[in-house]
């Protein structure tokens, strides 16, 4: 099993044989964790820091159950983002945590490439926990093998991700793992909300709801950030929600059996409805929090085997 | 001062399409004479350049220098070093500094710091607005009697298109252009590279290339409504520069230069979000930058200019997004131009002509062309000497270079200011 890199800051880049074999073991640890075993010695004496200048309660709490799981110290460092607006102070906090000897260090940070210019200048293994609008990597393999376990497969499904795609860090890296496992990608949403040359990503662009969905196995919302409308970019929320919000009609254009998947957190009645996302079936909003924890874990092994520093 | 003269040079001049063996003399800074067959007066100093080439020294029409207000980042002292090293002889220093250059004074204090370098001559813009802040227009007869040379807001384009208008009327009866960075200030705002397929991988908010193009037509039609000259800063599109030959083809007041990012690098430079590439105009696509090429061989863009913007550590080791734009140009002005020379894109005198005759023909100078009775600013390099771009070890204080780690061929061996060598022997 091999993972090629130091760090894990982006799935763009990465080969189908390192995606699937994180996937593999991501799955394995899935199995663990269902069947209520542990393994708390594989990272035991790695120290692990949650290195978070954004908010986020969900994303760091995954990391944190992952690497506890796996035996490692967990520090959290949540650095306001009042206090921090100068990547001088990103600088700093590197050489902090190089005197720290910290082995893996997690990272959010609301700027695209704050994680790589850390990770140029820290001894840890840095992984990307989300920066900006660039990617939010185990966001992606969480999605993938939720829907793995669904589908039994990646290449040839149908994904629909809709919403703010421009924003949209999950986006990206959804559209970069599954371009690469051979999924036919979709990425719905109005024209202000879609980047420049997202077709140039591979991915096919509609800016119709019911178009986009027709035949997807798989439609995955995105949260739409309230300031989005006051930057202008949409109107209001009841017209969002009116012509992308996930209701039981739009659905009905995808396939019967087709799965529904948030990042979340959900802003119910903007981007989803609640019967949606709380439906038994074909929701798995809540299989993807599980998968998170997993596939943290395995990102975490699979890191700290490339560790030079003995313990 | 005794006679200096320089022998066995090639002599480049792009303003009489000189290009021919022979030797140039100095006397009381000024040229005394060139040419093939000339021989040396009793009592000369006798350089012997070996064959290297002799060409006017550079005029550098557009360049930020940190002082006044920036010195931690660049002072005059470190610029004119950095541009001794380069080969230049003449900077054209821009007036968007802390305070701007809005008052006659201000003017008359850039120009008498350039004199005390003893090597370069500072040539001051005026602030177009009082400020800088594109709002009132600043008093142009006045600084023009202190020395400006033009009027410009420096990196801040002129928002208003009222403003823009009424400034390229005023200026007119000063006979002086209005330069313009020419970027439509509420389309690029907050963006951070050049919108497309490279900004959305990486996540970085885009500028659309239009917002050039935009700018670049609205101040022509001003231009052709007003007479004024409209002078157009580093040119990036093949949009914005076919609105420029047209207007040129119609006979227009319109001038533009670039830089050499624009013709050297694309948009991949900022690659692992590589700050020092961050520039303002972004770098375009490839698209873009062979149509850069393109005019500069057929005429469209007037100048090159270094672009000179310094940075320090503290301004480029941020993310991308936050991190400051501009690079410093001064002491790669001439070698990355040379590198479009070796590659064959654009002739030898017709590259050195946007770097010396075509700025003095625009500003109406007397340097920049090696002839009898001319200043004796004089540049002598050696065109396929080699060199790397090291970020850390280039001449001045400002090490912001967005060419880090290039190789290129064309090294200054001398640089003469009113005949007196500033740099090399």
């Amino acid at each position: 099993m091999t993972y090629p890199r130091k760090h894990l800051l982006a799935i763009e880049g990465l080969e189908p044989p390192h995606i699937a074999d994180l996937l593999d073991l991501a799955e394995s640890y899935a199995l663990l964790n269902r069947s209520g075993k542990t393994q708390r010695d594989l990272l035991k004496g790695r120290t692990l820091i949650n290195l978070f200048f954004e908010d986020s309660t969900r994303t760091r709490t995954s990391f944190e159950l992952a690497g506890k799981r796996l035996g490692a110290d967990v520090i959290n460092m949540s650095v306001s983002t009042s206090s921090v607006n100068k990547g001088e102070t990103l600088l700093d906090t590197a050489s902090t945590l190089n005197a720290m000897h910290c082995d893996l260090l997690v990272v959010r940070h609301g700027q695209s490439g704050a994680p790589s210019l850390l990770s140029q200048k820290v001894d840890a293994a840095v992984i990307n926990a989300g920066d900006g609008t660039h990617e939010h990597p185990t966001q992606a393999l969480l999605d993938a093998l939720t829907i793995r376990r669904h589908k039994g497969r990646l290449e040839g499904l149908v994904v629909a991700i809709c919403g703010d795609i421009a924003h949209s860090r999950v986006a990206r890296s959804n559209m970069h793992l599954l371009t690469t496992m051979g999924s036919r990608v979709r990425v719905v949403g109005p024209p202000t909300l879609i980047p420049a040359e997202a077709a140039r990503l591979g991915v096919e662009v509609f800016h119709d709801m019911k178009a986009g969905l027709a035949g997807a196995d798989v439609v995955m919302m995105l949260r739409l950030q309230r300031e989005r409308m006051s930057g202008g970019m949409v109107p209001s929320a009841r017209e969002f929600f009116r012509f992308y919000g996930l209701d039981a009609e739009k659905l009905a254009h995808a396939k019967p059996d087709s799965i529904v998947m948030h990042p979340g957190p959900m802003n119910r009645g903007v981007e989803i409805d609640s019967a949606i996302a709380d439906h038994p079936t074909r929701s798995v909003i809540g299989e993807q929090v599980e998968m998170g924890v997993a596939c943290r874990m395995a990102v975490l092994d699979m890191l700290a085997r490339g560790l030079r520093r003995n313990v | 001062m005794a006679d200096t003269i320089i022998t066995n040079a090639r002599l480049l001049d792009p303003a009489s399409g000189l290009d021919a063996p022979g030797a140039l003399l100095i006397r009381d800074g000024l040229i005394a004479d060139c040419g093939a067959g000339l021989t040396a007066p009793e009592g000369a100093a006798v350089v012997d350049a070996a064959g290297a080439c002799l060409a006017p020294g550079l005029i550098d029409l557009r360049a930020n220098l940190g002082e006044p207000g920036a010195e931690h980042r660049e002072t005059i002292a470190s610029a004119a070093q950095a541009a001794a090293a380069g080969g230049i002889t003449t900077i054209c220093v821009l007036p968007d500094t802390d305070p701007a250059l809005d008052d006659p004074a201000l003017i008359s204090f850039i120009a008498r710091r350039g004199e005390a370098t003893g090597s370069v001559a500072l040539l001051p813009y005026g602030a177009a607005t009082a400020g800088c802040a594109g709002k009132e227009l600043a008093e142009y007869g006045l600084l023009r009697e202190a020395g400006a040379i033009a009027f410009t807001d420096g990196a801040r384009a002129i928002a208003s298109a009222r403003t823009m208008r009424l400034a390229l009327s005023y200026a007119r009866a000063f006979g002086a252009f209005i330069m313009q960075h020419p970027e439509e200030p509420s389309l690029a705002a907050g963006g951070a590279a050049t919108e497309g397929e490279l900004a959305t991988r990486l996540g970085l908010p885009g500028i659309t290339p239009a917002a050039e193009a935009m700018m670049v037509a609205r101040d022509i039609a001003l231009a052709r409504i007003t007479g004024g000259h409209v002078h157009f800063s580093h040119i990036s599109t093949a949009a914005a520069l076919d609105l420029i030959r047209a207007a040129k083809a119609e006979g227009l007041a319109v001038t533009c230069d670039t830089a050499p990012p624009y013709f050297d690098l694309n948009e991949t430079a900022i690659g692992d979000y590589r700050t020092y590439a961050k520039l303002s105009p972004p770098l375009r696509t490839e698209m873009d930058r062979q149509a850069v090429v393109a005019a500069l061989v057929d005429g469209t863009i007037d100048a090159i200019a270094s672009d000179h913007q310094p940075r320090d550590a503290d301004d480029k080791r941020l993310p991308f997004a936050q991190a400051e734009a501009g690079g410093a140009g001064l002491a790669t002005l001439l070698g990355v131009t040379l590198a479009r020379v070796h590659a064959g894109d654009v002739p030898m005198l017709t590259a050195l002509g946007l770097l010396t005759a075509r700025p003095a023909t625009l500003l109406d100078l007397p340097q920049g062309r090696l002839a009898k009775g001319a200043p004796a600013d004089l540049l002598m390099f050696h065109p396929d000497r080699g060199w790397k771009v090291e970020a850390g070890k280039l001449p001045g204080k400002a090490q912001n270079s967005p060419f880090d780690g290039r190789a290129l061929e064309g090294r200054v061996l001398g640089t003469w200011k009113a005949g007196r060598r500033v740099f090399g022997g």
